[in-house]
């Protein structure tokens, strides 16, 4: 397929034009970002004739976007840690141990796939209402920390850790937390770190759960709180742009910089092993 | 013996044990809660007293429930088809280039499946704004005159839909992808020696061999977009005349905008179950596809 015919270099330029149409919103966005605010009503300019970079500067000054940054990644790096680890253990003792249960534990985890957590947000604001946690940090991380399909994924890779090698260390008098630890959580770091990044862009990009459980705006995420900025200072496109760039920033960078292991956990987490 | 297997099953109770109190905490019990919810006539924060069916009768009797169901349904059919389609076809394409170039013009494709809800429907709203969006003078190049998009009954539900499959399309090419690159060059080797068409290639070859990826892109759209709510709330909030008015936005108003807590439970059971029947559709599928 890799032939240099005029029917490939046509493909090739129909789906360059087809992939650059298909992300001209973002480039539009960051465009409008950057120029002053009259010439964003003023003309189409597919450039800006003059560029001005006072949204940012209002974005940062005059918002509580630094607020919100600071809510989304102390909540996504919460919930990615404690994801991790507690699908780690529970995925490592049914994938390795007896005890039991095991195979209740194994279906119940399974079935939970099927459970639409926005369905739950009623009943879940009730419960975290009870236990004090709206528009706290808590509240926000508690209902996000169930993933039941990462439990699956660690299981699936642990039973393919080769047996040997935990008999060897059970020899050398290791426990059952120093072998987790100290041997399979090493020979799956790159699991780790796909699953961690995915975790990490899905509750950072969360709308619903944090929408209703902040009603402060001082306890908002990003992807939340920059709805805010419209409401309160009335439509100015240049500077909602500013701001959902600003928004985007951090999950773009990590896409970017992970984009292997992004599309690995995707692939694992549909139930496809990549 | 019998000490070092009780070890062991202590060690294992404890490193379950987090994972479970938590799964029992925030999960398994708000699927309990949702249910006992429903038979009662609670506000959203406090006791409510058993009504039995009450909620459910007055659930079936509510005009706005049928237009969630239908609008639901609707925006269903307008995104999950399409985007299964589309993220195919942008798949065959991409998957035939090669190298860097490949690289980079997936990462365009696949770009706004990264981005939050917010940050993708304030960039929609910006390009379709009716005065001043880049995307207005197409339209008006189109249909001839300029439309308010999303306060227009017969146009918003479409561009909802639209703005939806632009986002979420880049997870359907992935998958696609994938699919495509496990299907062997040699068979479309040997069956260009046998002198078959593109189309034949297509129609006997690929799509044969993708069906059980596009069956699972198809199930698992289908349950992604019976779960619509972002975009809808953050666009239109349901209206112009609740003409994109959802399931799940009638759970939220039940519930947050007219401290409704046992109705809204009622409504999301609805959904739950739905969504439960979906999958399990989904589960036989994917289980017929490993055999």
């Amino acid at each position: 397929m890799g032939r240099i015919s005029p029917s490939n270099i046509l493909l090739l330029i129909f789906t360059l034009i087809a992939a650059c149409a298909w992300a001209f919103p973002l480039y539009w966005a960051i465009v409008t970002s950057l120029k002053p605010e009259p010439e964003v009503v003023g003309s189409l300019s597919f450039w800006p004739q003059t560029f001005d970079i006072s949204s940012y500067a209002f974005a940062l000054f005059d918002t509580n976007l630094v607020r919100w940054y600071i809510n989304s990644i102390g909540t996504s790096v919460l919930i990615t840690g404690i994801v991790i680890m507690i699908s780690m253990m529970c995925g490592y003792a049914l994938s390795q141990l007896v005890f039991p249960g095991r195979r209740v534990l194994f279906l119940v985890v399974l079935a939970s796939f099927m459970v639409p957590s926005q369905a739950l947000v009623v009943s879940q604001f009730v419960l975290m209402h009870k236990f004090g946690m709206v528009n706290t940090w808590g509240g926000i991380i508690l209902p996000q920390v169930i993933i039941p399909v990462v439990v699956i994924v660690y299981k699936q890779f642990f039973d393919s850790v080769p047996r040997e090698l935990r008999e060897a260390a059970k020899l050398d008098g290791c426990g059952e937390f120093q072998i987790l630890f100290k041997l399979y959580l090493p020979l799956n770091w790159g699991i780790t770190a796909a699953l961690s990044i995915i975790t990490f862009i899905m509750s950072w990009n969360n709308f619903l759960w944090p929408f209703l459980v902040t009603t402060s705006e001082e306890m908002m995420t990003v992807t939340v709180g920059i709805t805010q900025v419209g409401d309160s200072f009335g439509v100015q496109y240049a500077r909602d742009m500013a701001v959902a760039v600003m928004a985007a920033m951090p999950v773009a960078v990590a896409y970017l910089v992970f984009q292997r292991r992004v599309t690995q956990a995707i692939m694992l987490s549909s139930g496809i092993k990549g | 013996m019998r000490l070092k297997s009780r070890n062991r099953t202590v060690t294992a109770l404890l490193l379950i044990a987090p994972f479970v109190i938590c799964y029992l905490v925030v999960f398994a019990y708000p699927v309990y809660k949702m249910f006992a919810m429903s038979f009662t006539n609670a506000p959203l924060i406090g006791e409510g007293e058993w009504i039995g069916l009450d909620n459910y009768i007055r659930m079936f009797e509510h005009k706005l429930f049928y237009t969630s169901v239908y609008n639901t349904l609707y925006f269903v059919l307008l995104t999950v088809v399409p985007n299964t389609l589309i993220g195919l076809g942008i798949a065959m394409m991409v998957v035939r280039l090669k190298g860097w170039i490949q690289a980079g013009i997936l990462v365009l494709f696949f770009m706004p499946y990264i981005l939050p809800v917010t940050v993708v429907t304030q960039i929609w709203q910006w390009v379709l704004d009716q005065q001043f969006g880049v995307a207005q003078p197409l339209i008006e190049a189109i249909i001839g005159r300029r439309i308010s998009v999303f306060r227009d009954p017969v146009w918003a539900m479409p561009m909802v839909a639209l703005v939806t499959i632009w986002w979420t399309n880049g997870f359907n090419v992935l998958l696609f992808i994938s699919a495509l690159r496990n299907i062997p060059d040699d068979y479309y080797e040997a069956a260009s020696l046998d002198g078959a068409s593109r189309l034949q290639q297509f129609r006997r070859i690929t799509w044969p061999l993708l069906w059980p990826v596009t069956a699972l892109v198809l199930t698992l759209q289908l349950i992604l977009q019976l779960k619509i709510f972002d975009q809808i709330y953050l666009m239109t909030q349901g209206g112009p005349f609740n003409s994109t008015y959802v399931l799940l936005q009638l759970v939220y108003r039940e519930a947050f905008g007219r401290n409704q807590g046992g109705y809204a439970s009622a409504v999301a059971v609805a959904l739950f179950v739905i969504i439960v029947a979906v999958s399990v559709l989904q589960y036989q599928l994917l289980k017929a596809r490993g055999k």
